[in-house]
């Protein structure tokens, strides 16, 4: 299990360094310069030469590369050029609304996935399957985008239960803040627990056909017993993985979602980030996604360990 | 458009918005708008979004625009000039205090000039304070600005944003913590999302009839659209999407308000780069575009037609339209007097906003017809600085130049237009050293006459504001002299 779990760590480490190097060149060599944007269309080459030398733009690459690098190790994110705030503290705040976004949705999704996969699965070819994997072949088509927009449309315009979009702070009010991420949850939660509910079927489905589900029966359990006894419980690992999958998805994919709901969220900060060259920001955003996918995918693969002793020997 | 099958929807919701609107009509107003500052301090960038939140409501400057664009006293309560319009003698206002508490006086007035013109100053607009030679404080209500030339719109120039006030201690924490002389007071900002301004129980002058103002910040059309109708917001200041305004025209609940900017919207042409360095080619350019096409296709009829880089609604405009009107057949003609080989392939440039991506693919079409293919490649704004603007790497470009009074930038042959004419350069500057009136408005009138004559680019049309707001708030400002939102006298009707 350790030497399992070192090698897994390192290709963590590696995977890491790897999306480091991309990120930082793939926005380096963008045209488009900061102080530029910054200053605007009357700006005179010595305030622009001022603006630049204030913001560090002056390095060699390999300086500025260096820099992020050794500062992110040491958990500084360095200083956004547009909002002159520390990247970090930045970043903090915006978690505060993707991150219970995210878990506001993949809860969403959960609640209304395993019920919905089970009983499809327990009425294999009946009416209640034909009717879930009808609507979960909708919520799979449907861009969340343009769900979200056709909710606001419903809920705040026509019936205004809702605000159109905009977060209060939960300084405000937990209850508040909750309601203000109703819709975007729902929205980012449809496809997801579209999937999610396909997958529990598919996979309950297959355990279902297992000998040791004819075994429970033949010693008299009823097809529902043994669906929940049995079935259940060896069908869960495909979903577990699908769950870890959708949350970093989630943490990533918001950036439309918090756009349409206009969400002070990662996915805003990275979306002006860019169009205002505020590299530094960029960079330390799609960094750190990165790291949350990777660190997800590590502790999946760890959890497979945990769950089938055969990876655990074979390692 | 999407939104049509709902309409008989929001009738319904009509009943409601009375009893909704009655509770919010109390001291307390929200605007929208599109864009978020970047910072908070109007002194070093060019963000028109930081004016456009804090010009007039938290900071002040000496002189200040009035709605109808003309100057009147800020700080400054009167001044003197000169004979020789060297001298400028400011009288301040007595008894105002910054909003940490600490007194305004003289000093401030020359730390703040003598900040914006020093040479690690980070002004976007530096220019503004070139001709300044000192400043100097003779009592405390007292400061004397001489100048190294005259000029003539010095007091225009201590009008914008970019020379405002501050004061020395808090001058370098004003990017998180603006600290003005204002009728409102910074309170918070959660970024992102808004900005919260407070009355300033202690303004000097006529105090605002609002206790609380928040700016939230909302860049996606629709879900503007759908934060005015849900009424999330009073006030929506420079709406995205002119498609959805006739909408809210038909609604009692809202009110639009169609007024002028400062934006003169071209078709920049690279006048140096072959064929467009010949004014033949240029005039024919010109000929072969339809102004009202573009006006009613990009901009759903809001804008007006400009022949030259004037705004209308200036007393000293001069109507050009006629010089460039629509034409292909004398384009054509043009093009083949010139010897220019067809298709003529030129590179357009094509920044973000939709005036310029919707435009453009207008203007594209209209140029296939006299035989010139403009190859349309859209950038974000950050490239569009670096490769177009200051790399000139470009044929045609469309974009808004939102300056007040900027008709001198093309003066310089360096400017991304690349166009050189001595004669307008003596124009310009002449005009700088004339104070004069009369003789200024002839001045304006020859450079929009020169400009429009050597075809230096596509004049479109002036850019229209378009905002809209519910129908009881009061006091807003129609047009747009500088980029601002000027809550100080906005109230709710009684």
């Amino acid at each position: 299990m350790l030497r399992y779990t070192l090698s897994r760590l390192l290709s963590l480490g590696v995977s890491l360094a790897v999306a480091s190097v991309v990120i930082f060149l793939a926005i380096e060599v963008l045209p488009g310069d900061p102080a530029a944007y910054m200053l605007g269309l009357n700006a005179q080459p010595d305030t622009l030469a001022a603006l630049r030398d204030e913001l560090g733009l002056n390095g060699t690459l390999w300086e500025r590369y260096a820099d992020w690098v050794g500062g992110m190790l040491r958990g500084d994110f360095g200083t956004s050029y547009t909002y002159r705030s520390s990247v970090s503290e930045m970043i903090g705040e915006r978690l505060w609304v993707s991150l219970p976004l995210a878990l506001y949705a993949l809860t969403l999704s959960t609640v209304i996935a395993f019920p919905a996969g089970i009983w499809a699965a327990a009425r294999r070819g009946k009416a209640a399957d034909v009717t879930v994997m009808g609507v979960t072949q909708l919520g799979v088509a449907i861009p969340n985008f343009w769900f979200a927009m056709l909710m606001v449309l419903v809920f705040a315009i026509n019936l205004r239960w809702f605000s159109a979009g905009g977060f209060p702070g939960w300084d405000k009010g937990v209850w508040l803040s909750l309601k203000a991420l109703t819709l975007p949850a729902v929205a980012l939660a449809l496809p997801q627990a579209s999937i999610l509910a396909r997958v529990m079927r598919s996979a309950l489905l297959d355990t279902l056909s297992e000998d040791f589900i004819r075994t429970a029966r033949a010693k008299g359990l009823t097809k529902g017993q043994a669906l929940r006894r049995h079935a259940l419980r060896n069908a869960l690992i495909p979903v577990l993985t699908i769950i870890g999958m959708q949350f970093s998805f989630l943490m990533a994919g918001g950036i439309i979602i918090e756009n349409v709901f206009f969400l002070p969220g990662l996915g805003r900060m990275i979306f002006q980030a860019i169009s205002a060259r505020d590299l530094i920001v960029v960079e330390s955003v799609v960094m750190l996604l990165v790291f949350a996918v990777v660190l997800v995918n590590f502790m999946v693969e760890l959890a497979y360990a945990l769950v089938d002793p055969r990876l655990r020997a074979r390692a | 458009m999407m939104f049509k099958p709902f309409r008989t929807g929001l009738v319904s919701a009509l009943a409601l918005a009375g009893a909704v609107t009655a509770a919010q009509a109390d001291g307390s107003l929200t605007v929208a708008m599109q864009l978020e500052p970047p910072h908070l301090d109007p002194t070093s960038a060019a963000a028109a979004a930081i004016d456009s939140v804090l010009y007039s409501n938290v900071y002040e400057g000496l002189t200040r625009f009035a709605s109808d664009g003309s100057i009147v006293p800020g700080l400054a309560r009167s001044w003197d000039i000169s004979e020789d319009g060297l001298t400028y003698t400011f009288h301040l206002a007595e008894g105002v205090t910054f909003h940490d508490g600490s007194a305004f006086d003289a000093e401030d007035v020359k730390f703040s000039l003598d900040r914006a013109r020093a040479d690690d100053s980070t002004n976007a607009q530096k220019g503004l304070f070139a001709a300044i030679d000192t400043v100097e404080v003779t009592d405390p209500l007292t400061v004397v600005v001489t100048l190294s030339k005259p000029t003539g719109n010095f007091l225009f120039n201590m009008a914008w944003g970019d020379a405002v006030i501050v004061a020395p201690e808090s001058a370098d924490t004003l990017q998180t913590t603006p600290n003005g002389t204002g009728a409102f007071k910074f309170a918070d900002w959660v970024q992102g999302d808004r900005i919260e301004l407070v009355k300033n129980p202690e303004y000097w002058g006529t105090p605002a009839e609002l206790d609380e103002a928040t700016f939230k910040f909302i860049s996606d059309p629709t879900a503007a659209f759908a934060a005015v109708m849900a009424e999330d917001v009073d006030v929506f200041y420079s709406f995205p999407a002119p498609e959805n305004l006739p909408q809210f025209d038909m609604d009692p609940r809202f009110k639009v308000l169609a007024g002028s900017t400062e934006g003169e919207t071209i078709l920049a042409m690279n006048n140096k780069l072959a064929p467009l360095d010949d004014v033949r080619v240029r005039e024919a350019v010109a000929h072969a575009i339809n102004r009202q096409e573009i006006i009613d296709g990009a901009m759903f009829g809001y804008g007006t037609p400009i022949g030259s880089f004037f705004p209308p609604h200036n007393p000293d405009y001069v109507d050009l339209t006629g010089l460039s009107d629509y034409d292909p057949e004398k384009s054509k003609a043009l093009l083949e007097e010139a010897g220019v080989a067809l298709p003529l392939r030129l590179k357009m440039t094509l920044p973000p906003p939709s005036y310029a991506r919707r435009g453009g693919e207008i203007i594209a079409a209209q140029l296939r017809q006299v035989g010139i293919e403009a190859q349309i490649e859209n950038v974000e704004w950050a490239q569009w600085l670096e490769t177009t603007f200051r790399g000139k790497d470009y044929g045609l470009t469309i974009v808004s130049h939102v300056e007040p009074m900027d008709i001198g930038s093309l003066a310089n042959p360096e400017y991304y237009t690349q166009y050189d004419n001595p004669d307008f350069r003596a124009v310009i500057e002449e005009l700088s050293v004339t104070a004069d009136q009369a003789a200024r408005s002839e001045l304006f009138k020859q450079a929009q006459t020169t400009l429009a004559e050597d075809y230096v680019a596509g004049f479109l049309f002036q850019m229209a504001l378009l905002t809209v707001a519910k129908a009881e708030v009061e006091g807003l400002w129609v047009n747009m002299p500088t980029p601002a939102v000027d809550l100080t006298s906005v109230h709710w009707a009684k």
